[in-house]
């Protein structure tokens, strides 16, 4: 699993940082992304009164969900409104967030992932691994078998193949749905419409075959009018796949127009808060907000590269899960996750909208070691260590032993990290110290 | 401009270095005293682990006519109790910093970790108010080693020899926060006969992180097993840093791993290279 994830990640960095290297203004965008992100977190009740009118004018159904549970009730609503049996799905965090596909299931509604790695990741019953590409901790053989014992189809590795048995599942599903429910990437506050980036055609299927349609999305999505789109459109399959741009941008700007013949004939949207209130309201971590779940800080990420998705627990996940799990879940129950990181940095040079990531996990760190979750030994070892560091003659006169301490101690002695010495030597302690050593070079150098 | 004339550290040099900067760089008198003049910041790993490369950053210093001031009663920046997320308890370590050192006219420290603490974390705590402007003017002053020389004493040709392969591994906090990336490098192709080889992932995270290397183990240890077989993988004899921190954790994976390579501290290497 390790294997693939880090290959798989590696190989993306690589594509990313080729695509991006081809805008000769990336910088400059990546900058624009983030002011418009700035001035659409610092006004955005506005933006969203504003598109919840247009969305009202171009007849969309606009609905607000202050939780989790008032928005999958608002989905099953809906769904018994239109007499809702069959549901098909593109990929949308937001809906994992809010845990949609188990409710929808306990209410005898069946639903199917039509994201061809979200399909297999709802086969086996997982949650999503990476923000974009959601089986990427699984490889073909994994695949082949798991479409083997779900499906009940004869086992095989060719991608070709896999491909044609997962499209053939899912038309039939797709035909058959009495409703679609996608997320939505960009929400345009002035025209009342919203956009979602895909490869597979399988958001514009969900979308645009059934009858209903109901988009759900963060407060967050929103950005002022279209002419703000282009940056983002090209800023984020850049950072997500390194493409310069995705197979299909589809925009829903109300139901059915007959003119044309598109679309489904009831759309409706579901303005989810969830937390995001609560993260806005912290002028320092709202910035946590402006994230376009590109996933470029997963791939780029030394720690997500070992461990994968799973390990961090929720459905967002690497460096921007680690700040938004305490977030949304609260520091109580996210307390770990800020501190999976090595603070390296890499993520915030990724960012396409300049998120500075290890910023934000030291001030969370902050946040959880003020509410008292570090560990006691850790906690007494650093204020002893603080402690000291305002005494400077105690300090150097303790400082002074462990050097002492360890010269008496035999070769590779473990100390004084058990663990950390199992596959690194630990450097030995210098029992005179730089000081003592540099104030007798001066004498010489006196003399 | 920095030729070997210099010599050793003695005072008539020192003066004469006074002079040469007057000449060349055209600087007020005042300034050229100061910028001669150096404080010594010297973060705990190296002054209890590896004070080593410390005193050979000194024996650099000193050759390049800098003046060097060691500042008594200085202990640790902080910065691994505000990692570990307890700001509150280095408001102290850090007023006592700011203390000690705002008067200095400028300060050098060889590890880039420690700086970005200084230069950037200070002003996420809460500390006193009549320290504020000391510790925005600390945040002016306050240089990494290979900053310092390249930056600030326009050094990039030292003159040194050093006949063996190196690689570089870029520091996180010194190559993000503080945008040290190309100073060292010009330091390394400088040295005659040195064979630099560019490792993969130059600025790929060692793994060290602090505690995180303590309470991640695991996931450290596998972080810094890529990082030394990218490091094995270049063939280099020495993988060189600016940051005794990510060296300690490098250099003991190579060590426990009887991997060949070793690593050096840019000071050591500079040192070396001018047989000091």
């Amino acid at each position: 699993m390790r294997s693939a994830v880090s290959r798989a990640a590696s190989k993306a960095v690589e594509k990313r940082n080729r695509t991006a290297g081809e805008y000769p203004y990336w910088q400059t965008m990546r900058e624009q992304a983030h002011a418009v992100k700035r001035r659409v977190m610092e006004n955005l009740d506005d933006f969203l009164l504003q598109f919840e009118e247009k969305c009202r004018e171009n007849g969309i159904r606009v609905h607000w969900a202050q939780d989790a549970e008032e928005a999958r009730e608002t989905v099953g609503t809906i769904a018994a409104e239109h007499g809702v049996k069959q549901v098909v799905k593109s990929k949308s965090l937001t809906t994992e967030e809010i845990g949609l596909n188990r409710y929808l299931q306990k209410n005898q509604i069946e639903v199917t992932e039509t994201d061809l790695g979200e399909y297999i990741v709802q086969l086996l019953d997982q949650i999503p691994s990476h923000l974009t590409a959601p089986a990427l901790h699984l490889d073909r053989k994994d695949i082949g078998r798991v479409f083997h014992e779900k499906l009940g189809v004869d086992y095989t590795e060719e991608p070709a193949e896999l491909l044609a048995i997962a499209r053939q599942k899912l038309r039939k599903k797709m035909l058959n749905a009495d409703m679609g429910i996608t997320g939505v990437n960009f929400a345009i506050a002035d025209s009342g419409c919203l956009c979602v980036v895909e490869n597979e055609a399988n958001a514009r299927l969900s979308l645009g075959v059934p009858d209903v349609h109901v988009a759900v999305m963060g407060i967050e999505k929103i950005i002022p009018s279209f002419s703000e789109l282009d940056t983002f459109l090209k800023l984020l399959p850049a950072s997500a796949t390194g493409q310069k741009q995705t197979v299909y941008v589809d925009v829903v700007g109300g139901p059915l127009f007959p003119a044309i013949g598109e679309g489904a004939r009831n759309v409706h949207v579901i303005i989810l808060d969830n937390g995001r209130s609560r993260i806005l309201a912290d002028p320092q971590l709202r910035e946590t907000l402006f994230c376009i779940r590109c996933g470029a800080c997963l791939n780029i990420c030394p720690v997500y590269r070992q461990i994968g998705g799973h390990a961090y627990g929720w459905v967002y996940m690497g460096p921007i899960g680690a700040c938004l799990i305490p977030q949304y879940n609260g520091i109580s129950a996210g307390r770990h996750a800020p501190f999976i990181s090595s603070l390296c940095g890499a993520c915030a040079q990724q960012c396409p909208v300049q998120i500075s990531i290890p910023h934000h996990l030291t001030r969370l760190r902050y946040d959880v070691a003020k509410q008292g979750y570090t560990a006691w030994w850790e906690r007494y070892a650093l204020k002893l260590h603080a402690f000291l560091c305002r005494y400077p003659l105690l300090y150097r006169a303790l400082t002074w032993f462990p050097g002492k301490l360890q010269q008496l101690l035999p070769g590779d002695m473990r100390f004084p990290a058990p663990g950390y010495t199992r596959d690194r030597a630990l450097g030995r302690f210098d029992s005179k110290g730089f000081r003592r050593r540099f104030l007798k070079m001066q004498r010489q150098q006196d003399l | 401009m920095f030729q070997n004339t210099y010599g050793r550290y003695d005072k008539t040099s020192l003066r004469f270095t006074r002079f040469l900067f007057k000449l060349f760089l055209n600087e007020t008198a005042e300034k050229v005293d100061n910028i001669v003049k150096a404080a010594l910041f010297i973060p705990c790993l190296s002054e209890h682990l590896y004070p080593e490369s410390a005193l050979n950053m000194v024996k650099v210093l000193q050759y390049l006519g800098v003046d060097i001031d060691y500042v008594e009663n200085q202990t640790c920046c902080g910065q691994i109790e505000y990692n570990s997320g307890l700001r509150d308890e280095i408001v102290p370590v850090a007023e006592h910093f700011i203390e000690l050192f705002s008067h200095k006219p400028c300060i050098v420290a060889p590890s880039g970790s420690c700086v970005a603490m200084v230069r950037k974390f200070y002003y996420d705590l809460d500390i006193r108010d009549n320290l504020k402007s000391a510790r925005d003017e600390l945040a002016g002053k306050i240089y990494e080693f290979t900053e310092f020389l390249v930056d600030v004493l326009q050094v990039t040709d030292l003159n040194g020899r050093f006949p063996h392969s190196v690689t570089y591994h870029d520091s996180c906090h010194l190559n993000r926060e503080l945008g040290i990336y190309e100073q060292p490098r010009k330091l390394i192709r400088s040295i005659s006969d040195i064979n630099f080889i560019e490792m993969q992932d130059p600025d790929l995270c060692c793994g060290f992180g602090g505690t995180f290397s303590y309470k991640f183990k695991e996931l450290s240890i596998r972080m810094v097993a890529q990082k030394c077989e990218n490091i094995s993988n270049s063939r280099a004899e020495y993988c060189i840093g600016a940051d005794e921190s990510c060296l300690m954790n490098i250099e003991g994976y190579l060590i426990k791993h009887a991997m060949k390579a070793r690593t050096l501290h840019i000071a050591t290497l500079l040192a070396k290279s001018l047989g000091l």
